[in-house]
């Protein structure tokens, strides 16, 4: 009888749940169908389904944006760009906490460039490497490695001393200290920069595509603001929302089972 | 000597770094369209303090950090409110979490075209997209604060007789200051770098804004310049939230030593 009590009221939990997101749908359907807000800026529920519908099953010379395709190549932008952040954010770090003497030196320097805005860096990389996807990638990874980088310089920093202690009785070679119990107990640290890597990088790619007209969402929602295509704009923001929402999903059920030995 | 070695110590690899820069420039890439020397940069710096008009430092970066601010306002003040609301009602809590997690995933950026479809061009534009960016961060950190207020607190204030609102006013959001803190400045770090990727991606105005035209009209000295001050300003802001973040927390009766915890 409790356990069906409790079944039930988890039922209830996610019902209402589900009944509010419900009501703010309902009030984005009323709102667009009794033109409280004009439809230029707001299209109705249905046409942005219908955009998104349309947008996946788009032929090649067709008016359309093809939605899927764009998708594709934000996600592969990000996933790419986000990868190579994390290796080098990962490699530089552990080079720079490896010793005390190198993050005496040169931490001050990673803590200013911490605020930049990774945004910041593009008109410098475009009159580097011009227009081009990897001048997108390459401020993608530049923008995003920070988070990695200094979560992992901090990390290794505050390793059990008596971590540091065993090393040293086992006679372990400074790279062997850092590959077999710096970075593991420096997990955690760098997973949660990861996260926040990965939350940049989608931003920076979405920026990189608006700017330099890299095939993309970012191009797709500005070209159709460009033409008043607005059904058009909420798909590509709908589609942006979900890779923003898998992608952490993904990350936070990897990160659980990464760090499953440290839990009892 | 040493002590003065030691403050020395900061600023060694940042001034390799630039020196090198320089001689790259000079000897690579001399009267290049794209590259700058630091020393030309910082002359381009100089020259634009004393600029008076319109495009002068001062009237750029104020347009900026004005516009970060108000967004700021409007979004950290709606999140704060809201996630008080959540924080205090778990079952208000549990009826929104669906929409709060299909809405947040969105990247701010993406709302960038949105934005310029309905307010064009102009202060408005970037105040709504700041005012986005920032809401999220805010409602779920003060979500959290008032979760984590000691329930001894909540006793006390119930043997009182107080009533809900007295509740909240002289008890849950006195406790909640210091987290209430660190929230806002990372709301502030991200104020400042979404104001400043709306400019670069869109918005005619502000720092962003000029580094863009100064890399399109081929000036990459002032570029630079501009690329070096936002950096600047990013790092004047982040030392001045850190500190008023460890004075509240001192203010509230934290111990001095915790203050790096919080830090860190």
């Amino acid at each position: 009888m409790n356990l069906l009590a409790q079944a039930l009221r988890r039922c209830l939990v996610w019902w209402e749940s589900i009944a509010v997101l419900l009501i703010f749908l309902s009030v984005w359907w009323l709102a667009s169908h009794g033109d409280w807000i004009s439809r230029v800026f707001l299209p109705t529920p249905e046409a942005t389904w219908a955009s998104l519908a349309q947008g996946f099953s788009a032929e090649p010379g067709q008016d359309a944006a093809d939605l899927g395709q764009a998708s594709w190549q934000t996600f592969v932008r990000m996933f790419l760009g986000w990868g190579l952040a994390s290796l080098i954010g990962v490699g530089l770090g552990a080079l720079i906490g490896m010793s005390q003497i190198a993050r005496q030196w040169i931490a001050p320097t990673l803590e200013f460039l911490r605020p930049l805005p990774a945004s910041a860096v593009l008109p410098l990389a475009i009159s580097i490497f011009g227009l081009s996807p990897g001048m997108v990638l390459f401020v993608v990874s530049f923008g995003a490695m920070w988070p990695v980088l200094l979560a992992t310089v901090q990390g290794l920093a505050q390793v059990e001393p008596r971590l540091k202690e065993v090393a040293a009785g086992l006679q372990l070679s400074r790279l062997a200290f850092v590959w077999k119990i710096g970075l593991p107990s420096t997990l955690p640290d760098i997973l949660a920069g990861m996260r926040l890597s990965m939350t940049v990088s989608l931003i920076v790619a979405v920026v990189g595509e608006m700017i330099a007209s890299q095939a993309g969402l970012g191009q797709a929602i500005l070209l159709a603001a460009r033409s008043f295509r607005a059904s058009e704009l909420f798909a590509g923001i709908v589609l942006l929302g979900a890779l923003g929402f898998v992608s952490n999903a993904l990350l936070a059920g990897l990160e659980q089972r990464l760090l499953r030995w440290q839990r009892p | 000597m040493a002590d003065m070695l030691s403050r020395l110590r900061p600023w060694v690899f940042p001034v390799l770094v630039l020196s090198l820069l320089e001689w790259y420039v000079r000897s690579v890439a001399d009267s290049s369209d794209a590259l700058a020397t630091p020393l030309q940069a910082a002359r381009a710096w100089w020259d634009l303090l004393w600029l008076s008009s319109d495009e002068g430092l001062w009237r750029v970066t104020g347009f900026t950090l004005g516009t970060a601010a108000l967004g700021l306002g409007m979004g950290a003040g709606c999140g704060l409110l809201l996630g008080l609301l959540l924080g205090l009602s778990p079952r208000a809590a549990r009826m929104s979490f669906l929409t709060v997690e299909v809405l947040r995933p969105i990247p701010s950026v993406a709302l960038i075209p949105l934005a310029m479809l309905v307010f064009g061009f102009g202060v408005r534009m970037e105040l709504s997209v700041v005012a986005f960016a920032t809401f999220w961060p805010m409602l779920i950190l003060t979500q959290a604060a008032a979760r984590q207020v000691e329930p001894r607190l909540l006793e006390v204030s119930a043997a009182l007789g107080l009533t809900a609102w007295q509740r909240t006013w002289w008890i849950v959001l006195p406790a909640m200051v210091p987290r209430l803190f660190v929230a806002l400045r990372l709301g502030v770090a991200v104020a400042l770098v979404v104001a400043v990727t709306v400019e670069i991606a869109a918005n005619p105005n502000g720092m962003g804004y000029a580094m863009m035209i100064a890399q399109q009209s081929m000036e990459p000295a002032r570029m630079l310049a501009w690329l070096f001050w936002i950096g600047v300003v990013g790092m004047v802001i982040n030392v001045v939230t850190l500190r008023a973040q460890q004075w509240a927390h001192v203010r509230m009766g934290g111990s001095v030593t915790d203050t790096h915890r919080v830090s860190a």
